[in-house]
């Protein structure tokens, strides 16, 4: 892809200002719907998902306390798997999102949520809810475009370090907890003399200390509670977080990185109207198409277009407004990408190890590629090619 | 047991606190232990409903089982109660019923189901047994002295009953003269009418019943009329504004008011209107504001550092609580009332003044 403001074929050029507005009107109406209707249903939900979530955390661990039989050790390390990657997902991301603030419930709330995770809250709120939520895809303002390691993106400039960046997604995806924590700490920034050291001292007091005590509960104290099944339960611990890594990790990539998302420039959003920004949103996120499990498992960022439509609205009322949604795109001519989640993993993965190498090289391999390719067989995806 | 075996036990204790919490993290041993049992945690207070007796067309008793952190109340108290309706939790404050020592160790409150209220309406109709909800302690200082007066008078009009309900049925035995006086509508919405009659009937207390339907409103005169030694007696009233403002003009004519003792429950009746003054407390600044500048501009011109975000309403980073007032949602015009002691969060770049505000920052 290449920013929006660049192509030669922009996918909104049909929409005049006043379309744009009625879109955001529409929108919000959905929105309004949505909201004006949560009830006890809905924190029914989110009670019993953070109930699922600990029960299973604590039969996981007390099963790992016998984790020299192999048959606890599996059921452990996949057990506590699972609860980990509900915790950061369905709960944690969104808790902090405020997707459950009207509960008046301290206990389920943004202000005093904290998640088990190598960022604290305060840190993740502010890089993911703050800028990158509100400054989606825009290149140069949205750093999850890349993490600032890598470039995902024609726009972005080359650099002989991208060459690697194939192996630093690998790596990232791996130890993906500690990845966000030093993104959040905005360590590029602080390298390039753009940050206040005090404050980045301040923070990165925190994060060590919150690593210190997310890796003293799973790397000694449970593993010494298990006492000869110590190593076994170190070994299931660590299994159970590098899992959580690689899932979201992968989850994470099918958001904003397969093919036929857009990208935006920087300057194309001063004066951005509310219309606009709904439109950048919808343009600037991908779903996934998938079950009541896989949505759960996503923490429902398998509805991405719609979560970043409305980052407050309850997470198990994405699915509802999906379909309205979707038809939103029809009646408007837009594009909602979509696709199963081999599939989007596939295609973002292409795209790290494609833009790896600079636009001219790519240039001359596609040009020498199309004269013996046949049709695109994407289905619903945009022509990977159409930028290049 | 304990004094011997102190220091090693508390050491052995807080060890074993730490090593929970260690193995906790990032949320506390009593988040797990909540799964178990919701009632058992003494840093926040909950209860179970056992019952819901209806009392009269319009009110209820709800008997209530509270976790092991309740600690006795004072017959007269109340205590406020925070119940999810709708997913929302709402704390509003109840006088309790109950003795402080029932055998099965429950406590009651007697609601009565207001026009339009939310937690009335709920726990009167709708409350079912099994019902999970949020205590805080209780606490007032309506309540007999220690040592009681030989002559007492209770004053009180529609669901201002139920302190004084509380206090006749606790300490009825050191109260050797006690005259009531109550209003209600009709003889059929009198709480607990029948346990009042009978009282009356075995002679212990004297009950003298006015309803307004056929009597008209109890005024201060008539009090006077139907209590002659009034003068002789230490009063507790309890009811509408109205009748307490009355009361208290009485009293203070006739040099009597340091016989008067008042519980006024007063319903917040926040009318949200255009802009209003906005307090951040904790900084001493305060301005005012119209109804279009949302509460973080309205503060940052004030000079007040607000903590803030994407300003425009998706990121949540500006959220601090409202600890009374009411604010209006620039984007959909819905309106957020909070009253004190309630616990509402709100978005100040999206929001702004609908009422006076008080921010806490």
């Amino acid at each position: 892809m290449t920013a929006l403001q660049n192509k030669t074929h922009d996918p909104t050029a049909h929409l005049n200002a006043d379309d744009i507005e009625e879109l955001g009107r529409e929108l919000d109406a959905i929105r309004s719907r949505v909201m004006d209707s949560r009830g006890a249903d809905d924190a029914a939900y989110i009670r019993k998902v953070i109930e699922v979530q600990r029960s299973l955390e604590l039969a996981s661990r007390i099963a790992l306390l016998a984790s020299l039989f192999p048959p606890a050790w599996l059921a452990g390390t996949v057990g506590l798997s699972v609860a980990k990657i509900l915790e950061n997902m369905e709960i944690g991301h969104n808790v902090m999102h405020g997707q459950w603030d009207w509960m008046r419930d301290p206990k389920i709330h943004s202000t005093e949520w904290e998640w088990d995770h190598a960022s604290p809250a305060e840190l993740w709120k502010h890089s993911h809810n703050e800028l990158h939520h509100t400054f989606t895809n825009v290149l140069g303002r949205d750093n999850d475009l890349g993490y600032g390691i890598m470039r995902v993106d024609e726009d972005q400039r080359w650099h002989p370090v991208f060459l690697a960046q194939p192996l630093f997604n690998l790596v990232n995806a791996f130890a993906f907890e500690y990845g966000i924590a030093a993104y959040d700490l905005e360590i590029g920034k602080v390298i390039a003399g753009r940050k206040d050291r005090g404050e980045f001292r301040r923070q990165g007091r925190k994060v060590l200390g919150k690593i210190r005590r997310q890796a003293t509960r799973d790397y000694v104290v449970h593993p010494l509670l298990s006492g000869p099944s110590a190593l076994t339960t170190l070994a299931a611990n660590m299994t159970a977080n590098v899992v959580r890594n690689v899932w979201t990790h992968s989850v994470i990539m099918c958001g904003h990185f397969p093919e036929g998302v857009e990208t935006f420039e920087k300057t194309s959003i001063e004066g951005e109207t509310r219309g606009e920004w709904y439109l950048r949103q919808m343009l600037g996120a991908a779903n996934i198409d998938g079950g009541r499990l896989l949505h759960i498992m996503t923490g429902n960022l398998s509805f991405q277009v719609e979560h970043h439509l409305f980052p407050d609205m309850p997470s198990n009322r994405y699915q509802e407004i999906a379909p309205e949604i979707q038809d939103l795109f029809e009646r408007y001519g837009l594009h909602y990408v979509s696709g199963s989640m081999p599939h989007q993993v596939a295609s973002a993965w292409s795209k790290v190890i494609r833009l790896s190498l600079p636009n001219e090289l790519l240039d001359t391999l596609s040009r020498a590629d199309r004269k013996t390719a046949t049709a695109d067989g994407a289905g619903r995806m945009a022509p990977m090619t159409e930028a290049a | 047991m304990f004094t011997t075996l102190a220091p090693a036990t508390n050491r052995f204790r807080t060890g074993l606190h730490a090593l929970a919490g260690a193995a906790a993290t990032p949320l506390v041993p009593a988040d797990y232990l909540d799964l178990l049992d919701p009632l058992r945690s003494r840093t926040d207070l909950r209860a179970r409903i056992v019952a819901v007796v209806p009392e009269t067309r319009g009110a209820a008793t709800i008997v209530l089982r509270p976790g092991p952190g309740w600690r006795a109340h004072v017959p007269g108290q109340y205590l406020r109660i925070g119940v999810d309706v709708d997913g929302v939790r709402h704390w509003r404050a109840y006088s309790l019923t109950s003795r402080p020592d029932e055998a099965d160790r429950t406590i009651s409150v007697t609601v009565t189901a207001i026009p339009d209220g939310v937690v009335s309406g709920h726990l009167v109709h709708h409350a079912r047994p099994g019902e999970i909800v949020h205590l805080e302690p209780a606490t007032g200082d309506f309540t007999l002295p220690a040592t009681p007066p030989d002559r007492v008078l209770f004053v009180t009009a529609g669901s201002g009953l139920t302190p004084v309900l509380g206090m006749l049925r606790s300490h009825l035995d050191v109260l050797p003269d006690v005259v009531v006086v109550h209003s209600s509508p009709t003889a059929d919405d009198v709480i607990a009418g029948a346990e009042l009659r009978a009282m009356a009937a075995a002679g212990r207390i004297q009950l003298i019943e006015r309803h307004s339907a056929s009597h008209g409103r109890l005024d201060a005169e008539q009090l006077h009329q139907l209590v002659p030694d009034l003068a002789q007696r230490e009063t507790w009233a309890c009811g509408p504004a109205g009748l307490l403002d009355a009361l208290e003009e009485h009293f203070a004519a006739n040099d009597l008011l340091d016989q008067l003792h008042i519980e006024r429950f007063r319903p917040v009746v926040i009318e949200p209107g255009e802009g209003g003054t906005v307090t951040f407390l904790g900084t001493g600044r305060e301005t005012e504001t119209d109804g279009t500048t949302s509460l973080l501009d309205a503060g940052e011109d004030a000079g007040v550092l607000m903590p803030s975000g994407c300003r425009m309403g998706i990121c949540f980073g500006c959220v601090v609580p409202l600890r009374s007032g009411a604010v209006r949602d620039l984007r959909t015009g819905e309106v957020t009332v909070a009253a004190t002691g309630d616990d509402v969060r709100v978005q100040t770049c999206i929001s702004t003044a609908a009422a006076a505000c008080e921010l806490d920052l």
